[in-house]
């Protein structure tokens, strides 16, 4: 075969996108509900995760973890481990690592596992022949220590707190605005800390070949797990090959590398043979990330017509020791409402507990639902309906910068949203009663801030008028697989099926990666500036210009000139690179995803257990690319929205800062029965400061609320104020008597 | 030692060097059956349930050498991406799945699961043990002990009822009626 003819587009953004590529397309791909193309493999079990696929003669590698919750390993009982069955090294390497890498640290996280910094922090691997026996090996080891546990901080109140600098805002006078309003809330919320517990633990198979590593593991953003691997062994990013086709969920779990995939590369370099290390479910708890727990104090005022004049929300989290990252719990309080007078504030306590990162819209996910419930406690104080008050406080530009919005739909969400849910029936405080159970109704606003990432792809026509996509693009679950084709597929005028879309390898095209529901818009861009500048190629064959050139089912069309593309490429390949950079619109305008969630809450009096009994959304987030997976999406943040207002929450042991539920049996993810029917709408909308394709992130803003429409609708339920998530039946009995 | 299995219909004898092996382990490690996942290795999670003598139980709770002579059927008996079973083509329809890691333990669970609707067993929601129909909430109580932390659990009922529409009409909905998994096989 020839050489490919290489073509290429990059694009930053700078300007309102005005070309509408995707809409002037014809294809009529874009935005359906197509079933996933990988959906066949994963219903039959061949689509295959990290811990599978092993190389020939694979070994197996079990995590060691400390006792101790501060100090210094002095000793390790490596030679009665060495002499136990199938045996093959025990290893404690200063490369190994002590905390994971937060999300797009792109170096090596902090390592040496000797100092101890949190109880369960792994310490050492140990490798055998069977799985069996490396477990059971591990499980004899035995570490001598120089314990400091009595000098470790394990509950937030005894933490100290920094405040930075750059986190701290004000504007007019908040103090001021709360004592001369006519209605106002100054009330004190709890979230918990939580697990992300994606349902493949995190695992990591990695061989060598001469100086080169290839890991196959469970991750997120390859481009940067490369370099944190390749930065925590000591050895350049092009000797480092990372492979993750399928993502068993991720939740931010798995953003950066962890201690499994460089214990692996360090074992497998030692033993000169493929290791395998899969964190067990309490590994996985306990040794990857937390979601920070957080207290958070809500100020809000407004004038007797319920025009809101101050603002204030300032939120204390925690992390390990000098650890930077810290949940940015007041993200789009700046920008939601009005109110002249305001104050941010952000406060991060030093704890000896388990590294704490991004879980799925970190900020937003624990800042909107307390937000949105001391809204309704506002709203319910100066006697308005909680959708008329919000509506009456929806800012015309971002109230804090002055900035206006690139679009903003979130009263169109609240009306429509209202209207379908049938918000009219919602009744007065403890109104209502079917019985034992107490029946009540909330709304929430749904806001996550939208970003951009670089993201680059090759888009390759082949001479048979095929394609093939290809980046370093994961897919954890959220539908990459499925968009990037159809992206590709709608510009280029081809059925979805003739397009294969590779994903998975960080050889190819460095992607955005998944995270910060950033993917799909960045990943997505770059597949659509990679198919364009082919298509631009096919228009010079067909010596037309590229907006006179009709590309449907494999024919390119122009001026009465209807040909295969197949003819069109006369045997040759035709490379397309795309790239999309951010640019001013990131700056100019704030952007976000925006949407209206409704509850349906029925409590019983007699045990004080909560069933959700519905759930609906209207979301606008942009132009939609495929709508099945999208709405999946959407229901699957907002059960995660269940679980954190009902169940989910990490409990810390006070003496030493363990994990006390620390698996899926105790530590409570919503349950196939604990879910209603949930109705998901979407406007049909576009943001063209967003990106080319005019699409806004989905994932996340589905779970930024929803947990705050089913306090409201508690409240509504009960006449009672639930301050501390999860809203338990002991919270629940406790109010109600 | 020497155990020997019939899985997904064909009988094979595992030579064990290690009583310590799950039936789990077994199938992913030994028989390189790696559709079967393993979610928490704790019986917490469904995501390794597989039908053994037409029962569904979570693999990880068990040992190898204790099936001697059963009958074993994993998601790769249920159907292969040529030929799919309806409860495989429904969740793709239905979009039943999203990382889909817990996916074979949720389609092999219902796979059992209407069977034991067919026989006629009750849940703990059947208000009159002579008739379990196959409600919205039968099918959720039923389907609680596979965990689905991508949450496609509506989409899960959706498919499960679609998919009992169709193979009821095949299997003609009669009491002890065969199950698809192994028609399939």
């Amino acid at each position: 075969m020839s050489e490919p003819i290489e073509v290429s587009l990059s694009h930053r953004m700078n300007f309102a996108d005005k070309e509408d590529l995707l809409d002037r397309t014809t294809q009529g791909i874009i935005g359906t509900p197509m079933d996933r193309p990988e959906g066949p493999l994963k219903v039959s079990g061949t689509a295959t995760y990290a811990d599978e696929d092993h190389p020939p003669g694979t070994v197996y590698g079990w995590l060691v973890r400390s006792s101790i919750s501060k100090g210094w390993v002095t000793g390790f009982n490596t030679r009665e481990l060495r002499a136990m069955p199938g045996v093959l090294a025990v290893i404690r390497d200063k490369r190994m690592l002590r905390n994971p890498a937060q999300g797009q640290a792109s170096k090596a996280p902090y390592q040496g596992p000797a100092e101890i910094f949190y109880k369960g922090q792994p310490i050492a691997l140990v490798v055998a022949e069977t799985f069996e026996q490396a477990r059971d090996a591990a499980i004899k080891a035995r570490a001598d220590y120089d314990d400091r546990s009595e000098k470790g901080v394990f509950v937030p109140a005894e933490a100290k707190y920094e405040a930075p600098r750059s986190q701290q805002s004000s504007q007019g006078d908040l103090d001021a605005a709360m004592d001369g309003a006519a209605f106002a809330v100054d009330v004190e919320y709890h979230t918990p800390s939580m697990s992300h517990a994606a349902m493949e633990p995190h695992a990591a198979v990695a061989w060598w070949d001469g100086g080169s590593v290839t890991l196959r593991g469970s991750y997120q953003m390859l481009g940067s797990n490369k370099a944190e691997l390749a930065d925590s062994l000591g050895i350049s990013p092009k000797k480092v090959r990372i492979l993750s086709p399928y993502v068993g969920g991720g939740f931010g779990s798995k953003l950066g590398i962890s201690h499994e995939g460089v214990a692996a590369a360090i074992a497998a370099q030692k033993l000169g043979r493929p290791v395998a290390v899969a964190l067990h479910r309490r590994q996985q708890f306990e040794t990857t990330i937390r979601r920070s727990e957080s207290r958070q104090r809500v100020r809000l005022s407004c004038d007797a017509e319920g025009r809101m004049t101050g603002v204030g929300h300032e939120a204390w989290v925690s992390n390990l020791p000098a650890e930077t990252f810290s949940e940015p719990v007041s993200q789009a309080t700046p920008f939601t409402y009005e109110g002249e007078n305001r104050k941010i504030g952000h406060h991060v306590g030093r704890l000896n507990i388990t590294c704490a990162g991004s879980m799925r819209a970190p900020g937003e996910a624990i800042g909107v639902p307390v937000t949105e419930a001391a809204m309704d406690e506002l709203a319910h104080a100066a006697g308005i309906d909680p959708v008329e008050f919000r509506l009456r406080n929806i800012p015309e530009k971002d109230p804090s910068s002055g900035r206006p919005f690139s679009s903003h739909r979130l009263a169109d969400c609240l009306r429509r949203g209202a209207e379908s849910f049938g918000w009219h029936n919602r009744q007065a405080p403890g109104a209502r009663r079917e019985g034992e159970w107490l029946i009540g109704m909330g709304v929430t606003s749904a806001i996550r801030v939208n970003m951009l990432e670089p993201s680059t792809a090759r888009v390759i026509l082949l001479p048979d008028g095929t394609a093939r996509v290809e980046t370093d693009m994961t897919d954890i679950g959220t539908g990459s697989y499925s968009i990037l084709t159809q992206i590709a597929a709608e510009v280029l005028g081809l059925p979805a099926d003739r397009v294969t879309t590779v994903l998975g390898d960080s050889d190819l095209p460095q992607s955005s990666g998944s995270g910060g529901s950033f993917g799909a818009a960045s990943s997505g861009s770059s597949v659509m500036l990679a198919a364009k500048a082919v298509r631009q190629k096919l228009a010079k064959r067909m010596e037309c210009d590229p907006d006179e050139l009709t590309l449907k089912d494999g024919y390119a069309i122009a001026e009465n000139r209807r040909r295969t593309l197949a003819e069109v490429l006369a045997g040759d390949t035709l490379q397309g690179t795309g790239t999309i950079k951010k640019g001013l619109t990131s700056l100019g305008h704030q952007q976000a995803s925006w949407g209206a969630q409704f509850a349906e809450v029925a409590v019983s009096s007699v045990t004080g257990e909560v069933h959700v009994r519905r759930l609906a959304a209207t979301f606008a987030c942009g132009r939609i690319l495929n709508a099945k997976t999208a709405r999946s999406q959407c229901i699957g943040g907002m059960i995660f929205g269940i679980g954190q207002a009902l169940h989910e929450k990490v409990e810390t042991d006070a003496r030493d800062g363990s994990f006390v539920n620390r698996d899926l049996a105790e530590y409570h993810v919503p349950a196939n029965l604990d879910v209603p029917h949930i109705d998901i709408e979407f406007l049909d909308d576009r943001d063209p400061y967003a990106n080319p394709m005019q699409a806004k992130g989905i994932g996340e803003l589905a779970c930024c609320g929803t947990a705050g429409a089913i306090v409201n609708a508690i409240a509504n339920a009960t006449g009672h104020r639930f301050r501390s998530f999860p809203v338990t039946l002991d919270k629940v009995l406790e109010k109600l008597g | 030692m020497d155990v020997t299995l019939t899985v997904n219909g064909a009988q094979q004898t595992l030579q064990l060097d290690d009583p310590r092996v799950s039936l789990l382990d077994a199938l992913r490690q030994r028989l390189d059956l790696t559709g079967t996942k393993k979610g928490c290795d704790h019986g917490q999670c469904g995501a390794c349930t597989v039908i053994v003598n037409g029962r569904r139980i979570n693999s990880c709770l068990t040992l190898a050498v204790m099936h001697d002579g059963d009958e074993i059927t994993t998601i790769e008996g249920i159907g292969t991406p040529d030929n799919l079973a309806p409860l495989q083509r429904a969740f793709i329809k239905h979009d039943g799945f999203q990382c889909g890691y817990c996916t074979p333990g949720q389609i092999v669970s219902a796979t059992a699961m209407l069977e034991e609707l067919r026989q006629g067993w009750p849940s703990q929601l059947t208000g009159d043990l002579g008739a379990a129909d196959l409600t919205d909430e039968e099918i959720r109580e039923r389907m609680s002990g596979n965990i689905c932390r991508c949450s496609c659990y509506p989409n899960i009922v959706d498919a499960i009822r679609d998919a009992a529409g169709e193979t009821g009409s095949q299997a003609g909905g009669q009491p002890g009626a065969r199950l698809a998994a192994e028609g399939a096989a």
